[in-house]
């Protein structure tokens, strides 16, 4: 077990050089030099401009400069924002607890939702809330989000006018220093009355939108994965020897059913970290994923390049935890490989 | 008499046994999904192909007279310009029109290329095994770890947001899965006795990649490579919409909507009918891609 930890493990760590690498060498190849960026057009002496080169370590070669770049990273030195004058790091985990947030309020309205949904269609197969499920989740499957968030707000926010257009939280009633970084958590720390509901307001809508293709993912998952269960030979034998449907969908189907849908959930991450940065810039929700793009419009490629690094890094280590999860609860897979 | 024989002999063979394509249309058609998706795709490809003499005006001429008209239907439109005009006066049906031809495009052009290059290093990876198979798969693990779109952003903030550019780097992004559809379909073929009976009977390499194993892969392939195209076009319109993809004045549905963001309280027309045709483009793709797996892989048959 613990070999196969480790091996699983050491995986990650040619994928994580090569991913250095890629962010390294692709920031390089950018047309526009970051100098120029931060210093203006022109109007700058060429020793100062030697002096900012030095500061960044751009008179280097390149070879010294990656070595240089993976030696930092090692230290968790992912450089400084050229536009903000802060460490990307400390940036990017102010920013990451409300990516954090809302991606588990999408996940969960998708799990809450989608779970139940498939095994209600397996069950009913053919019925019409069947096909009309089958038809839902196609639609969500093929929506482009931006396009379904932009929809949202014009009939939830402006037409009805039940939720907030963009942020957190109201911060003209509410402003209290954050704790944890998680608004519900902060919220309730805070003690004001009308806080946390104002931040479950704000969270509502960008968590429906993040949650749409997992929901219709997961909704379609599990159905099949029940249908496959529902005809094996257990199944038949549980129904066979008269137990209640109930506990043969809730105790023999179901547990077996949702194996694949968990590991479906896990691999979600990386989508859902793609879609939060849609999300987040339709409901200009303050996370890593609005930063993102806004570092690429200020030409911030410290930001751009320690982003892209850390929030591959955390789906690379989110797909480990999940396959090292998987791994331990089905001995199959651990002595497969 | 001995023709007459012949003809009631091979007449039964005939009906029985249907050609590749017949039997392949006939499992395809019981899906009636997939054929009503067919019917909206080929409208749709219509439109983008014949676009200089469907659409009223040019995607790009500018009616500063007739900015921000709603559709004709609603109060204070305009015949003249059936689905309205956005907010530099330009036709919104011509401009939609002329969008499908941009994002079919995209879609193919990823597909095209995504398939040529997956199949060559599938293949490539499959056959030569060892360290070329493992610095192939590397790669495509290295680009599976980013998440897709957070790849596509990096790769056009790099090369410079265009059209171009948004079909490499959504190419880049959908590669791995056709490298390893390819490889493991591949690597399942060559061991079975009729990839040795050829090598045994001197067929060359390449001959044995592409000729011998290759149309064996292609069931799985075809089905991916067109989910594929809807799946571009997605990603597409995403770049197009955070700034990053074809850049204005291409009528692209994704910068189309996000031109529109800023008038989504005063115009909600502006913005709902791009997103509409993506919406409809990528579901009648995504209905004839179930269809294809239905009659082209039987294994893989949604219960």
């Amino acid at each position: 077990m613990v070999m196969f930890f480790l091996k699983r493990a050491a995986l990650t760590v040619p994928t994580f050089f090569a991913l250095m690498f890629l962010t390294f060498v692709a920031i390089r190849l950018v047309p526009g030099d970051p100098v120029e960026v931060r210093t203006g057009e022109r109007g700058i002496s060429p020793e100062r401009l030697a002096q900012f080169r030095a500061e960044y370590g751009l008179d280097q070669p390149v070879w010294k400069q990656f070595a240089d770049y993976v030696w930092q990273l090692l230290h968790g030195d992912f450089g400084t924002s050229i536009v903000t004058n802060e460490r990307v790091l400390t940036e990017f985990f102010q920013l990451f607890p409300a990516t954090i947030e809302l991606s588990f309020f999408a996940m969960v309205f998708a799990i809450v939702i989608g779970i139940p949904a498939g095994v209600v269609a397996a069950l009913k197969r053919g019925s019409l809330f069947d096909q009309t499920l089958m038809g839902l989740s196609l639609t969500g499957f093929s929506m482009p989000i931006f396009w379904w968030g932009l929809l949202l707000i014009m009939l939830v926010s402006e037409r009805l006018g039940w939720t907030p257009v963009s942020g957190r939280i109201d911060l003209i009633k509410y402003y209290f220093e954050p704790v944890t970084g998680f608004m519900l958590i902060d919220a309730l720390l805070s003690g004001q009355p009308g806080a946390f509901r104002s931040a479950l307001h704000h969270l509502v809508l960008p968590g429906i939108v993040l949650g749409t293709v997992p929901l219709a993912t997961l909704a379609r998952m599990t159905r099949s994965s029940m249908l496959e269960v529902l005809s094996e030979d257990y199944v038949r034998t549980a129904r066979a020897k008269g137990l209640s449907p109930f506990r043969v969908v809730g105790l023999h189907a179901l547990r077996n059913a949702l194996i694949p849908v968990v590991t479906i959930i896990g691999l979600q991450v990386g989508s859902l970290m793609a879609g939060a940065v849609l999300t987040e810039t339709i409901f200009s929700w303050p996370g890593v994923g609005k930063w993102l793009i806004e570092s690429i419009g200020r030409r911030d490629y410290p930001a751009l390049q320690g982003g892209i690094l850390l929030i591959s890094a955390v789906v690379i280590l989110v797909n480990l935890t999940v396959d090292m999860l998987y791994g331990s609860i089905n001995p199959r897979i651990r002595h497969g490989r | 008499m001995a023709a007459d024989i012949a003809d009631h002999a091979a007449e039964p063979v005939l009906r029985a046994v249907p050609g590749p394509l017949r039997s392949f249309w006939i499992s395809f058609s019981e899906n009636r999904g997939a054929v009503f998706g067919m019917a909206v795709l080929a409208f749709i490809v219509f439109l983008a192909v014949f676009a200089d003499w469907i659409a009223p005006y040019s995607p790009i001429d500018q009616f500063r007279d007739f900015t921000k008209l709603p559709p004709a239907w609603e109060q204070g439109g305009n015949w003249k310009f059936p689905l309205g005009t956005d907010a530099l006066g330009r036709d919104t049906l011509s401009r939609l029109i002329y969008g499908a031809r941009v994002s079919l495009f995209i879609g193919l052009a990823v597909m095209v290329v995504s398939v040529l290059l997956g199949v060559t290093l599938g293949l490539v990876a499959a056959f030569s095994g060892g360290l070329v198979d493992t610095a192939i798969m590397r790669i495509m693990d290295l680009i599976i770890s980013v998440p897709g779109l957070v790849l596509a952003i990096l790769i056009v903030a790099v090369l410079g947001p265009s059209l171009a550019n948004t079909i490499w780097a959504v190419t880049v992004v959908f590669l791995p899965r056709y490298v390893r559809l390819v490889r493991a379909s591949a690597m399942g073929e060559i061991g079975k006795e009729y990839v040795t009976a050829a090598r045994v009977a001197g067929v060359r390499r390449l001959r044995l990649m592409v000729m011998t194993v290759l149309p064996n892969c292609l069931a799985p392939l075809i089905v991916q490579a067109a989910l594929g195209v809807s799946e571009a076009i997605l990603e597409a319109a995403a770049l197009g919409f955070l700034g990053l993809g074809a850049q204005p004045p291409i009528p692209e549905w994704g910068s189309m909507l996000a031109d529109s963001r800023e008038f989504i309280r005063s115009n909600p027309w502006i913005v709902t009918l791009p997103g509409l045709a993506i919406l409809v483009t990528v579901i009648s793709i995504n209905l004839m891609g179930d269809g294809l797996r239905d009659a082209l892989d039987p294994k893989l048959k949604r219960s």
